[in-house]
């Protein structure tokens, strides 16, 4: 197993305040908007933009997590995922949602997510943010609003995001080679 | 993630504790689901659900089919009373019907201990047992574990004590085995004629007097006088039983500890129970109920995964 750096700490903090230059290009002052990270990995990087995003406008911009493996398409064709917490302490009706996660490669995750995400309302708007893109991935016509780094992988590899919340020594993306 | 060991619940001993604990914590998650605004998961959409209910129940058949419900599972419900059962039919025969229709699982009542053991050699849909006879209940114990780990947390080294109606408790006998695997003590409590001899075999301490119980005890389960399944008079008089065995607040508050009450339904009130403790706040009972159907719905989902 190889593994390589593709993201480090210092450019994977532009990355993130760039991203969030972008989303308040596109939210202004963010009334109606929410953040939503998925669960597992997703809610790391979406507490990563919230409090960027408090820090450079001042506005707390309400934060749920969303686990989407009950919504899952292919339960009883492998083996389960282990479910994760949910927390949605908001109604998402009316809202302009910013759907978070990590990693999207085939977009699974992100259509069973949509379908999670309807226990909460019925949202005005949701866009889609990732740390990492792997392009030529997709399953399914998933294309995001917002993308921090665009890579091509073949399927042997996985991207590996690690951050200092989950007791890694440094924040930091990896492209690993099985 | 790890899978359950087994394909089918048939009662709480074939469970190793690495099973209760993946339970719990998927239970815990559909516990989340169903207090959302919209409860309902797809998880089992291609999954067909018969409810095969030999004997009476309320609440047992209510939340199973809440769970199957909340799954997005299509369910079908059988009860005895007014089918061709009373034609004839064997066991074997009206379930290998019900099958033939695409049926994917069958959670089972019975009157019979052993009836969806014997089931379970024979046919190839997950079962789940909602009750045999006298012998085990075990959605009804993990229901009650998840409640008591919701009040204190993990239950190793907790006392928990069963008062009543040990002999013919089905929730009884599940309750023992899934404490005892996940490190908890357990004291049975009732008087002589209506505990099953050789129980201490388990590994559970057996007491006369319902005060030293409750005294020794974090958790007590009070469970029904199952006076349909007596054949034989176990004890003179519910009155007399009542007032041995019988708890009251008064009992409750002059204990020097808060401890938890919980009673697995239907409540006969002024027998095992008075009102006044049913529904103090030492009570847990409403939320048994609610949790009950978070468990049944992990059961479920665990269970379908094994296909």
């Amino acid at each position: 197993m190889q593994r390589k750096l593709i993201l480090s700490s210092p450019l994977l903090e532009i990355t993130i305040s760039r991203l969030c230059q972008e989303l308040i290009e596109n939210h202004q002052d963010f009334t109606d908007s929410v953040i939503i990270g998925l669960q597992p990995r997703g809610i790391f990087f979406a507490k990563r933009i919230q409090e960027e995003l408090l820090s450079i406008t001042g506005k707390n911009i309400p934060l749920g997590q969303l686990d989407a493996t009950f919504y899952r398409d292919d339960f009883r064709r492998r083996e389960p995922l282990k479910p994760n917490a949910t927390k949605v302490p908001f109604l998402i009706e009316n809202k302009k949602v910013i759907l978070v996660d990590d990693v999207l490669a085939t977009g699974r995750m992100v259509r069973a997510a949509l379908d999670a995400m309807t226990a909460f309302g019925r949202p005005d708007k949701v866009e889609l943010c990732v740390l990492v893109d792997r392009i030529y991935n997709r399953d399914l016509p998933v294309k995001p609003d917002y993308v921090g780094k665009k890579v091509n992988t073949i399927d042997t590899e996985k991207v590996l995001v690690e951050w200092k919340e989950q007791g890694h020594e440094a924040d930091r993306i990896w492209l690993i080679t099985k | 993630m790890q899978k359950l060991s087994t394909r089918h619940l048939l009662g709480i001993k074939d469970l190793t504790p690495e099973d209760i604990e993946l339970i719990m914590a998927t239970a815990t998650e559909f516990k989340e689901v169903i207090n959302r605004p919209i409860k309902k998961v797809p998880s089992l959409r291609d999954v067909t659900i018969a409810n095969v209910f030999f004997e009476n129940s309320t609440r047992t058949r209510l939340s199973f089919e809440l769970a199957e419900k909340r799954l997005s599972a299509d369910t079908l419900s059988f009860s005895a009373a007014g089918s061709s059962v009373k034609k004839g039919e064997t066991l074997l025969d009206t379930v290998n019907n019900i099958l033939a229709m695409k049926v994917d699982m069958i959670v089972m009542r019975h009157a019979s201990p052993g009836a969806p053991h014997y089931l379970s050699k024979h046919i190839s849909a997950n079962i789940v047992n909602a009750g045999d006879g006298t012998h085990e209940h075990p959605t009804q114990a993990l229901l009650d574990s998840f409640s008591m780990r919701e009040k204190l947390g993990d239950l190793a080294g907790k006392k928990i004590a069963i008062i009543g109606d040990i002999l013919h408790s089905r929730v009884a006998l599940s309750n023992i085995f899934a404490l005892k695997k996940q490190g908890a003590e357990v004291m049975l409590c009732g008087p002589s004629t209506l505990i099953p001899r050789h129980i201490t075999e388990l590994g559970v301490t057996v007491c006369h007097d319902v005060k030293k119980a409750l005294a020794w005890c974090d958790v007590a389960n009070v469970l029904r006088i199952q006076l349909e399944r007596q054949q034989i008079k176990y004890f003179p008089s519910l009155r007399e039983y009542s007032l041995y065995y019988g708890i009251n607040k008064k009992m409750l508050d002059e204990l020097d500890k808060e401890i938890v009450l919980m009673h697995p339904g239907p409540i006969n009130r002024g027998v095992e129970l008075t009102s006044d403790a049913a529904d103090s706040h030492h009570s847990i009972i409403l939320d048994q109920v609610e949790n009950g159907v978070a468990v049944r719905m992990a059961v479920l989902y665990l269970l379908a995964a094994q296909n």
